[in-house]
């Protein structure tokens, strides 16, 4: 009886990290960081474009926000399709009046589907980032390096083709992987991964052909996480992005720049009732002196810069 | 399986119960246990739990824990150490290999360890005693090699048991566990061996299950801190009471939970008659002057 002996032995029980796509680093003993023009915190705003298909398999899971009742699921696919209608379009007039700039997210299927919105986004001076094929479309352990890399070149054929930017950023769907995926993403000229949440800055991180980067895109303040997991009220969506904006422009001041990422979903923040309190806690971090809006391919490079 | 876990008599909470005075004259014993811990890229299999909710490789759940010993522990030590709280570390003894800067950070601090398993992805769930007795073995062995500590206390890894469990740990000379939440007091543990006291630790000021299960917001935690102390500080006028906020670094260290958990410990520190103590230090006092008194006073526990 007992557990198998295997289960008493720790193979990667040693200094470090137990896998090696990036080192063991701690942050405040990093070389302190400066931004352009001396500032503080970088405001890195990422709206997610999803398309989630009617007749969703959910494998190997269901991606957040995906499918709940019978085929077909009329209600929570038209209420997820709303955000590529309609929220997208405040969040859009949101960033316009404050002269802000973001990093969009984008399954390639939106892209696809609905090519005036991602002129809309490019005209408007935003970055257009990776967000694999669509919502039904996981990366995970069990899909085949053949399937995912054509899932990947579909993917970024789309979009760079949709949007003539050379795409270099990508967050999965679900932000889930299997383990090779930051290896294809490197070949198909992926620089930076947003998947990863174990960090307020970014990060050296391996791939087989050459290194990338991990951005730190919080998985927290993150409208999905806080509106509809959580089911936290408006005011407590301005209280997680303000709270969290000054804790890091406190630390700033001691330890280098530090980056305040918005993860939003334009099906739940894009809604009425919820706008006006994304532009309340964006004016309410935009009046503070040494905020820098970049997108992330601009924070990564000034970063790079200084390594 | 038993219907009863056997662990401990009836004591009530009422004027039946010896009195517990903290030195000092101190209504309540506060203790911070942060979880100090290691998740595995690539655990085992254990028929009793999965240990995430995504197949593997579940790259953000991984990386989630992951934050908390990058860059959550340093801002919670800072928190802290800023209102001269100690914390009793629950700690994977694997992080003394994987990331020895945190032990030694810990240390320099003058922070008691003890144990938390090895890793949070290996479950006691399904173990023989042979194993068990190797887990424990490891936890008193590696804690001693890198702190010099002796292992005083237990949380079971991830919580996980056998029956066997809090008989192994009283045996190999352990004083104290985390593992039982059916007091506000220190209470003996009954075992054929040794001398154990269950320290509480409360699962309702636990940063995981407030922000996670009870989906508690980050500045309302600080306000439940708060109220949950002023209870105890009132009661601990008759006899000494144990408040402990459990952590774990990748959520209370994330920047905007921070502040809010900072001022609710200020607030506490700030009272006079409060024992800002580690678990080691309450289970000696308790176990010193109180244990057989408790175990006296208490009830068998009848039967149906």
């Amino acid at each position: 009886m007992g557990m198998p002996d295997d289960y008493m032995r720790y193979p990667h029980r040693h200094y470090g990290m137990d896998q090696d796509r990036y080192d063991w680093s701690m942050l405040p003993r990093r070389k302190p960081v400066q931004w352009p023009n001396g500032a503080r915190v970088a405001l890195w705003i990422v709206p997610v474009l999803e398309w989630f298909p009617l007749d969703m398999q959910g494998k190997p899971f269901k991606a957040p926000g995906g499918m709940v009742m019978a085929y077909p699921d009329l209600r929570h696919y038209t209420l997820r399709d709303y955000g590529n209608r309609v929220g997208i379009y405040r969040i859009l007039d949101a960033l316009k009046k404050r002269d802000l700039k973001a990093s969009v997210a984008a399954n390639a299927a939106v892209a696809a589907r609905y090519p005036h919105l991602l002129r809309e986004i490019v005209g408007q001076g935003h970055e257009v980032i990776a967000h694999g094929l669509h919502m039904d479309r996981i990366h995970h352990g069990g899909m085949s390096e053949e399937d995912e890399k054509a899932t990947i070149a579909q993917s970024l054929d789309v979009l760079r083709k949709g949007s003539g930017q050379g795409v270099r950023g990508w967050l999965s769907p679900a932000r889930s992987e299997s383990y090779t995926t930051p290896d294809l993403l490197a070949e198909q000229g992926i620089d930076y991964l947003c998947d990863w949440a174990n960090d307020d800055m970014p990060y050296k991180f391996r791939a087989k052909s050459r290194a990338i980067h991990a951005m730190p895109l919080s998985a927290e303040i993150d409208d999905y996480a806080i509106s509809i997991q959580f089911h936290f009220s408006e005011d407590e969506l301005v209280h997680h992005i303000v709270d969290q904006f000054e804790m890091l422009y406190e630390e700033a001041g001691r330890e280098g720049g530090r980056i305040l990422s918005l993860s939003l979903h334009p099906w739940i923040t894009g809604q009425p009732y919820r706008i006006a309190y994304l532009e309340k806690a964006l004016d309410m971090v935009m009046r503070r002196a040494g905020v820098w809006n970049a997108t992330g391919a601009e924070i990564l490079d000034a970063w790079k810069a200084q390594q | 399986m038993k219907s009863d876990p056997g662990l401990y008599d009836y004591l009530p909470y009422d004027r039946t119960r010896p009195k517990i005075t903290w030195p000092n004259g101190a209504r309540v014993a506060f203790w911070i246990a942060p979880n100090i811990e290691f998740y595995e890229f690539q655990p085992p299999t254990n028929a009793s739990r999965a240990p995430w909710t995504r197949p593997l490789p579940d790259v953000l759940a991984y990386s989630a824990r992951d934050y908390g010993n990058r860059t959550g522990f340093w801002r919670m030590l800072d928190a802290m150490a800023r209102h001269n709280i100690r914390g009793s570390v629950s700690l994977n003894v694997a992080m003394c290999d994987h990331c020895p800067e945190i032990i030694e950070a810990c240390a320099k601090h003058d922070w008691e360890f003890y144990s938390h398993g090895t890793y949070n992805t290996r479950y006691t769930f399904n173990m023989s005693e042979a194993q068990e007795r190797e887990l424990i073995q490891d936890s008193i062995d590696t804690i001693k090699k890198h702190t010099g500590q002796k292992l005083d206390g237990w949380l079971a890894p991830a919580l996980s048991y056998t029956d066997r469990t809090i008989e192994l740990v009283a045996e190999m000379g352990l004083t104290y566990i985390c593992d039982l939440f059916h007091d506000d007091q220190p209470c003996p543990v009954k075992t054929a061996k040794g001398k154990l006291a269950s320290i509480p630790y409360s699962l309702e000021m636990n940063d995981v299950i407030a922000y996670l299960v009870n989906l508690v917001s980050p500045r309302r935690y600080g306000d439940i801190i708060r109220a949950q102390f002023d209870r105890l500080y009132e009661e601990g006028a008759e006899s000494g009471t144990v408040m402990c906020i459990p952590l774990h670094p990748y959520l209370i260290g994330s920047p905007h939970r921070i502040k809010a958990f900072e001022e609710a410990i200020a607030y506490i520190a700030g009272h006079d008659k409060v024992w800002l103590a580690t678990g080691r230090e309450i289970a000696q006092h308790f176990i010193a002057n109180d244990f057989d008194t408790f175990a006296k006073a208490s009830q068998p526990v009848g039967s149906l």
